[in-house]
C-alpha cells in the first residue's frame, strides 16, 4: 500500500531525514515512534506531498508521490500536527469544503453523517470552529481526513492536547479505522503507538533506529532479563558488598551483576542480569539463605518498550556500547577494579531515575509530559 | 477551484472584510463621484475613473493581504497542498474570488449612471463602459500582484503594506521615469506604465494592446504565486 524506499529529506547541511525505507502492507497500522524533533512530522509531509523529498521514493498504491501528485494525494487522508481548520467556518461549512476540495463522489450529506458520527461530531457541527475545544478542533481535523474514505490514513500526533478520555477514544477509533484503511500514525507517546499499532518504527535523528513489532523490537535490543535485589548483608559495611556481588555473580545463569547505590544504611541494591533462559530467583534466594543474608526486596525488570526506546533515543552509540560491554565482559572476570562502560550509566547522566527498575514508568511518564507541554 | 473560489467568497463575507472593502470603496468613490462629476455638473466620468486609480491602489492590498499569507500561519496551506487538487487551482479559486469581490465594488459606477441619468444628464454608455473595464483589467492585474506577495509572507499587514508599497511604485513610474530624463528608459517605462495605459481608456479609447497588457501582467504574478507556493515544497 505504502512503499517508502531510501527517503531522504535535507535542509541545507542538516538531514532531517536521512534514508528512510519501508513498507506499510494494506489493513496495517503502522506507529512512528520518536523524541520531538526526530523527522516524524517531517516524513509525513513527505509522504503526503506537503513537501519534496531531496531524494528517494514514495508510492502509495503503487503510485510515485512527485509523478502523479493529484492521484497518490487522492489516495490519502492526512491529519496533519495542526489540524488544517478555517477557524471562522462551522464544522458543517468546513467538512462541506473539504468534501468539494478532494472532489468526493459519495452520497454528501450521507456521507458527512457518517464521517461525523464516527469522529463524534455531530453535537458540535453548526458551531464555529474557533469556539471548539482542541479535543473536538483535533476530531474535526480527523474527520476531515477521513473524507473520501481514502485508503490511506496518515495522521500526525493524533491524540495531542487531548484529555485521558478522549485519548482512548480516539485509539479505539484508530484500531477501528486499522481494519479499513492502512493507517500511519506518529507520536512520541509510547504507550499510545504500543496500544494501537502493528508494526512500530523508531525513528531517532532522521534514521530508523528499530523497526518491527513492539515484541520482535524488544527481542532485537535485547534479549537479557534484568532484575534488582536488595540484600541486607552480615555486617553492614562496603565489604558485603563485594561479598555479595561475587557470591551472586557465581550463580549459574547470571550474566552479569552491577552492586547499586546504598539504598538503607549499610544495605546495598544489586542491579542483576541474566542469560533470560534460567530462572534465578530460587537459586538466589537459596544462597542468600545459606549465607544468612536477607533479601529485601527483588524487582524483576524486564525491558519495556519504553526502556528501549529510552536506550535508542537517549544513547547515541548504543550499539557500539553493546558491543564494547561484550567484549568487556569477556576479561571482566579477572580484572574487577576497571569501570565497566554499562549501558545503565549512561541512563544514569540522562535519567537518573530511569535506570531504577519499578519507577521507570514514573519517569517516563514526566518526560513525556514535559514534552507535551 | 470551485471549492475554494466558494470558500473564499464566504470568508470574504463572514470576516467582514468584504462589508469594509466595499463600504470603503462606496464611500470614497461616491467623494469622487460627488465632487468631480456632480458638482462640476459634467457627466463626463474620465475624472472619476482617474481618480478611482488611487482608491483601486490602497484598497486591493487590503483585498488580497490575508489569501495565501493567513493560510501559511493557520498552517491550513497544510490541507490545501495536500489535497488532490493542483497549485493552478489553489491560486486561481483565490485570485477569482478576490476579482469577483472587485467586480462587485466597481459596478457601483452603473449606480452612478442611473444617478447622472435621473439628474437629467446623457450618459455616454460607451464611453463608460469602456471605463468600466479598464478598471476591471487594471483590477486584475492588481489583485495579481496582491496575491503574489501576500504568498511571500505569513502577516497579513506586510502583505498589505508591501502590496500598496508595490502598487504605489508602479503608479509613480512614469513620474521617476520622466525625472531621469533618459529617452529610452521613459519609453521603456511608459510601455510598462500601469497608470499610462489606463488613463487612455478613461479618455475612452479602447486600446487591444493595453488589455493583453493587464492580461498578460495578471498572468505572470499568478504564475509566480504558483512558482512561490511549488518553491515552498522544494525548500
Amino acid at each position: 500500500m505504502i512503499e517508502v524506499k531510501h527517503l531522504t529529506k535535507r535542509y541545507g547541511d542538516k538531514r532531517a531525514v536521512n534514508d528512510i525505507s519501508f513498507k506499510v502492507e494494506k489493513g496495517e497500522i503502522l506507529g512512528f515512534l520518536g523524541p520531538n524533533g526526530a523527522g516524524k512530522s517531517t516524513t509525513m509531509n513527505m509522504l503526503t506531498g506537503y513537501i519534496s523529498s531531496t531524494s528517494g521514493q514514495i508510492l502509495i498504491n503503487g503510485v510515485d508521490i512527485l509523478e502523479d501528485p493529484k492521484k497518490a494525494k487522492s489516495y490519502i487522508g492526512y491529519l496533519p500536527e495542526i489540524p488544517p481548520l478555517y477557524v471562522d467556518m462551522t464544522v458543517d461549512a468546513y467538512l462541506g469544503f473539504m468534501y468539494d476540495l478532494k472532489k468526493c463522489k459519495l452520497p454528501r450529506k450521507a456521507h458527512l453523517n457518517d464521517v461525523c458520527n464516527l469522529c463524534r461530531i455531530s453535537d458540535v457541527r453548526g458551531r464555529l470552529i474557533k469556539n471548539l475545544s482542541k479535543g473536538y478542533r483535533q476530531r474535526v481535523g480527523l474527520a476531515q481526513a477521513l473524507i473520501n474514505n481514502p485508503p490511506v490514513l496518515i495522521l500526525d500526533e493524533p491524540t495531542v492536547g487531548l484529555d485521558p478520555n478522549q485519548i482512548i477514544e480516539i485509539r479505539t477509533l484508530i484500531r477501528k479505522l486499522g481494519k479499513r484503511h492502512t493507517v500511519i500514525l506518529s507520536s512520541h507517546i509510547l504507550p499510545e503507538i504500543q496500544a494501537t499499532c502493528d508494526k512500530i518504527i523508531i525513528i531517532n535523528k532522521g534514521v530508523i533506529a528499530a523497526d518491527g513489532t513492539a515484541d520482535e523490537i524488544a527481542q532485537n535490543i535485547t534479549n537479557e532479563h534484568k532484575m534488582t535485589l536488595r540484600i541486607e548483608g552480615p555486617t553492614h559495611t562496603a565489604s558485603d558488598k563485594k561479598q555479595i556481588a561475587d557470591a551472586i555473580r557465581k550463580v549459574e545463569g547470571v550474566k552479569y551483576v552491577r552492586a547499586d547505590m546504598e539504598r538503607e544504611k549499610g544495605i546495598y541494591d544489586y542491579d542483576v542480569e541474566t542469560d533470560g533462559k534460567t530462572d534465578v530467583r530460587r537459586a538466589l534466594n537459596k544462597l542468600c539463605a545459606d549465607n544468612g543474608w536477607n533479601i529485601l526486596m527483588l524487582q524483576l525488570s524486564d525491558l519495556t518498550l519504553e526502556d528501549i526506546f529510552l536506550r535508542i533515543t537517549m544513547d547515541e552509540g548504543i550499539l557500539e556500547m553493546q558491543d564494547e560491554e561484550k567484549n568487556e565482559k569477556k576479561g571482566e572476570a579477572k580484572k574487577e577494579k576497571k569501570p565497566r562502560p554499562h549501558i545503565e550509566l549512561n541512563f544514569d547522566d540522562s535519567a537518573p531515575e530511569a535506570s531504577v527498575s519499578g519507577t521507570d514508568d514514573d519517569s517516563e511518564e514526566d518526560t513525556e509530559n514535559g514534552g507535551e507541554e | 477551484m470551485g471549492a475554494i473560489y466558494r470558500r473564499e467568497m464566504g470568508a470574504f463575507f463572514t470576516s467582514g472584510l468584504a462589508y469594509v472593502f466595499l463600504s470603503v470603496f462606496y464611500l470614497l468613490s461616491g467623494i469622487f463621484f460627488c465632487s468631480g462629476v456632480v458638482a462640476v455638473g459634467t457627466t463626463n466620468t474620465a475624472n472619476l475613473f482617474g481618480s478611482m486609480f488611487i482608491i483601486v491602489l490602497f484598497l486591493i492590498p487590503i483585498l488580497t493581504m490575508r489569501l495565501l499569507s493567513e493560510e501559511k500561519k493557520n498552517r491550513t496551506d497544510q490541507g490545501l497542498l495536500t489535497a488532490p487538487i493542483g497549485l493552478w487551482d489553489i491560486v486561481l479559486g483565490k485570485y477569482f474570488a478576490a476579482l469577483t469581490l472587485f467586480i462587485i465594488a466597481e459596478s457601483i459606477v452603473f449606480v452612478y449612471a442611473v444617478i447622472l441619468g435621473i439628474l437629467g444628464g446623457s450618459v455616454v454608455w460607451s464611453t463608460l463602459l469602456g471605463n468600466y473595464f479598464a478598471m476591471l483589467f487594471l483590477g486584475a492585474a492588481f489583485i495579481a500582484v496582491g496575491l503574489f506577495i501576500s504568498s511571500l509572507t505569513e502577516n497579513q499587514m506586510t502583505s498589505a503594506v508591501v502590496s500598496m508599497l508595490a502598487l504605489f511604485v508602479l503608479y509613480l513610474m512614469d513620474n521617476l521615469a520622466a525625472n531621469t530624463g533618459n529617452e529610452f528608459i521613459i519609453k521603456i517605462v511608459m510601455s510598462l506604465s500601469f497608470y499610462t495605459r489606463y488613463i487612455e481608456f478613461t479618455k475612452g479609447v479602447f486600446d487591444l494592446p493595453s488589455v493583453l497588457f493587464f492580461v498578460s501582467a495578471a498572468f505572470i504574478f499568478n504564475f509566480l504565486t504558483v512558482r512561490v507556493l511549488d518553491k515552498k515544497r522544494w525548500g
